[in-house]
């Protein structure tokens, strides 16, 4: 509790005792006592209480703040006062104290709460100075000096191991608890945790660049970027005050004057409407709301830039998907070895040798699938054929590795594979061996992903791919997606996507498209939601996107449009419950039904209720 | 230009949207009230950016005369 929260809990208490004390005076200790000494004994607590609401409705009337709440708070009670409702006005009085003494407790908790959840902002640096290891600020540090990790210590700035080895935590940044290991010539990122050695990094980049300032800044601007229901909320709430009150003010006059029923009576019906007519409950659950489910996504490694993009999120229905990087993992990976006449073990062993010096992607691959390190003695002369493969003697014998092409060349006999991808032919002396498929892999989670998002209501998923038919075809089988798009230039993406969005209708639903930053950025800006994944380290994914998946798990799409929806359940669940309850007792006010109890509840209390039913947004999901 | 201030003892929810709504009001400002950070993003035209400020503050002290802008 802060200073002045508890200044009022003391004001609370001690009013609440002048006011059991007036209570017991005017009912026991004087008979019957006089109007004048009845309303001092009263006025007392009321005083207590009440003085600091009365001081701001006059200094807000002053500055030309008419419809403010203190002053229709202050309006409420002396108006219960002059209708000779004494212990009421009182009451009223302290309940809306108490009720805004737990709203702000509840509120700051919350508050702080979420802030703590995205806090991991380095406190400081250690640097060794003149031999000595000193603690500095972040942001002193430059790029290029080399600073201290130790076990348990949050690494504060980005940069390269250069000597030492851990296991990093990076939970803070991907909602991944599993450890992941970390050794010398790594590039770590700040925010992770150092659990076990200490690491001694070199910073690449300067604290204002560094992964974690990043992520803050995204997260903290986030609340600049209003949902549609947040807008709705304040606009309503600058009408809905207003009219209350006008509604109060003919309350109060019609039914007297023209049916000319008791003034008392309907004065205190006015009363009631003016304690229901501020509109905090909804004007503070409503951006709580997406607050919490903002802070609750990226506790799950998914950083969504505002409260709008929250709300579109749940409204979509197509999802379409970049392959490569995002459903594949964009690296070349050998995935199948078929030996006609040898071992599985001498094919890639063969292959391998002859492609000990090139460096394509493809080469590197088979290297990388060979068990056996490459003997370099057992290699002869190796002559690269550009664009077919190489030719490479091997213990005296002459070894083919390329397309097929070069094996017709050879007068091999030869034959395709019936795998997709790119298949590499082997053949010795002339004599063909069998062939090695080499293809860009699949995530692991990727077919979870789909079936996930089916089960999310999404209606269509669509791959967009630069590859060729074949290739993207099989991936969209394998996965379950409904449509795929081959042989796409980057500018064909957006043509697609353009399509797309014309198709769907654009009030109700919503197009997120999935890449992994790299050059589809203006995709990414396109799609009613551009979402980037892997986007950790890069920057024009971060700036292009809307939201961002700080790993490459295409699973975290779903958990994000969960998110989504729950929010916006949380949310309208708020509008619906806080206008409800008001329009109820506003309704039974006017029909004399309430009294200014339940009228104080609809004020208060369904603020509370409201605020600690948007808690649950943050909420971190399950996998 | 575009600068974040802290603010100090913002109470009501309902008066962040007054204060956003009259800063608004005010000629090329654009600004946004964060009851749930406590801060106020102010992005002016550069010229005259502190006597935008000096009137942001004004427009807030009207609204929330508790409420203080941390300069």
């Amino acid at each position: 509790m802060t200073r002045k929260q508890k200044k009022t809990l003391v004001r609370i208490i001690v009013s609440a005792v002048l006011l059991i004390l007036a209570y017991f005076l005017t009912s026991f200790v004087f008979e019957d006592p006089d109007w004048r000494i009845k309303l001092l004994c009263f006025l007392a607590p009321y005083a207590v209480i009440g003085w600091d609401i009365l001081f701001k409705a006059g200094r807000n009337i002053a500055h030309g703040q008419v419809f403010d709440e203190n002053f229709l708070m202050c309006l409420a009670t002396i108006g219960a006062f002059v209708i000779g409702e004494y212990p009421e006005a009182v009451f009223v009085m302290l309940f809306y104290q108490v009720g805004e003494l737990f709203q702000s407790c509840a509120v700051e908790k919350s508050r702080r709460s979420i802030s703590e959840m995205m806090d991991i902002r380095p406190d400081y640096a250690n640097i060794e100075r003149d031999g000595e290891l000193v603690r500095v600020d972040p942001e002193e540090i430059k790029t290029g000096d080399v600073i201290v990790v130790k076990p348990g210590e949050r690494i504060p700035l980005d940069g390269v191991i250069i000597s030492g080895n851990s296991s990093l935590d990076t939970a803070a940044l991907t909602g991944e608890s599993k450890p992941c290991d970390a050794e010398e010539g790594d590039n770590v990122l700040s925010g992770c945790v150092n659990l076990s050695g200490v690491l001694n990094i070199r910073v690449t980049k300067e604290f204002g660049q560094s992964t974690v300032s990043k992520i803050l800044d995204l997260v903290e601007n986030s609340s600049s970027k209003k949902a549609k229901a947040e807008n709705f909320i304040t606009k309503f709430a600058r009408y809905y005050t207003p009219c209350v009150v006008i509604a109060a003010a003919l309350l109060a006059v019609i039914p007297p004057l023209v049916l000319g029923l008791d003034w008392g009576d309907w004065i205190q019906r006015a009363l009631i409407f003016l304690v229901i007519s501020c509109p905090c409950a909804l004007v503070i659950s409503v951006p709580l709301s997406f607050f919490g489910g903002i802070g609750g996504a990226s506790r799950n490694g998914i950083l969504v830039k505002g409260g709008n993009y929250l709300e579109a999120l749940s409204k979509t229905d197509c999802v379409v998907f970049d392959k490569t990087g995002t459903l594949t993992k964009g690296v070349f990976a050998v995935t199948a070895v078929h030996p006609d006449k040898c071992s599985k073990e001498r094919l890639i062993e063969l292959a391998a040798e002859a492609e000990f010096y090139s460096d394509h992607p493809i080469a590197r691959s088979i290297k990388e699938a060979c068990p056996k390190e490459t003997d370099k003695g057992r290699l002869g002369e190796v002559k690269e054929i550009s664009g077919h493969g190489v030719e490479a003697i091997i213990d005296g014998k002459r070894v083919c590795v390329g397309s097929g092409k070069l094996m017709e060349k050879d007068g091999v006999n030869w034959h395709r594979c019936h795998k997709t991808g790119t298949t590499v032919h082997v053949a010795e002396e002339g004599e063909y061996l069998g062939h090695i498929v080499i293809s860009d892999e699949i995530k692991p989670d990727s077919e979870e992903a789909i079936k996930r998002l089916k089960l999310l209501g999404i209606r269509k998923t669509v791959m967009l791919t630069g590859d060729s038919k074949e290739v993207g075809e099989e991936i969209a089988g394998k996965l379950g997606l409904d449509e795929v798009y081959t042989r796409l230039l980057p500018a064909d993406k957006v043509e697609k996507v353009e399509k797309l969005l014309s198709e769907r209708d654009g009030k109700r639903y919503a197009l997120a498209f999935v890449g992994d930053g790299i050059n589809d950025a203006p995709v990414l800006s396109r799609a009613d939601i551009g979402i980037a994944m892997g986007a950790i380290g890069s920057d024009a994914a971060i700036e292009a996107a809307d939201i961002v998946l700080m790993d490459d798990k295409p699973s975290k799409i779903a958990s994000a449009i969960r998110i989504a929806k729950r929010t916006m359940r949380i949310v309208r669940q708020n509008i619906v419950f806080a206008l409800g309850i008001k329009v109820l007792v506003l309704v039974m006010g006017a029909f004399g039904i309430a009294n200014m109890w339940e009228a104080v509840f609809a004020d208060v209390g369904v603020s509370v209720i409201a605020i600690l039913n948007s808690m649950r947004a943050m909420k971190k999901t399950e996998q | 230009m575009k600068k974040t201030f802290k603010l100090i003892d913002l109470d009501c929810a309902n008066c962040a949207a007054k204060m956003e709504n009259e800063i608004n009001k005010l000629d090329g400002v654009e600004a946004t009230v964060s009851f749930m950070t406590q801060k106020l993003t102010v992005s002016a035209p550069d010229g005259d950016f502190d006597g935008t400020m000096k009137k942001i503050i004004k427009l807030c002290k009207k609204v929330e005369p508790d409420c203080e802008i941390v300069m």
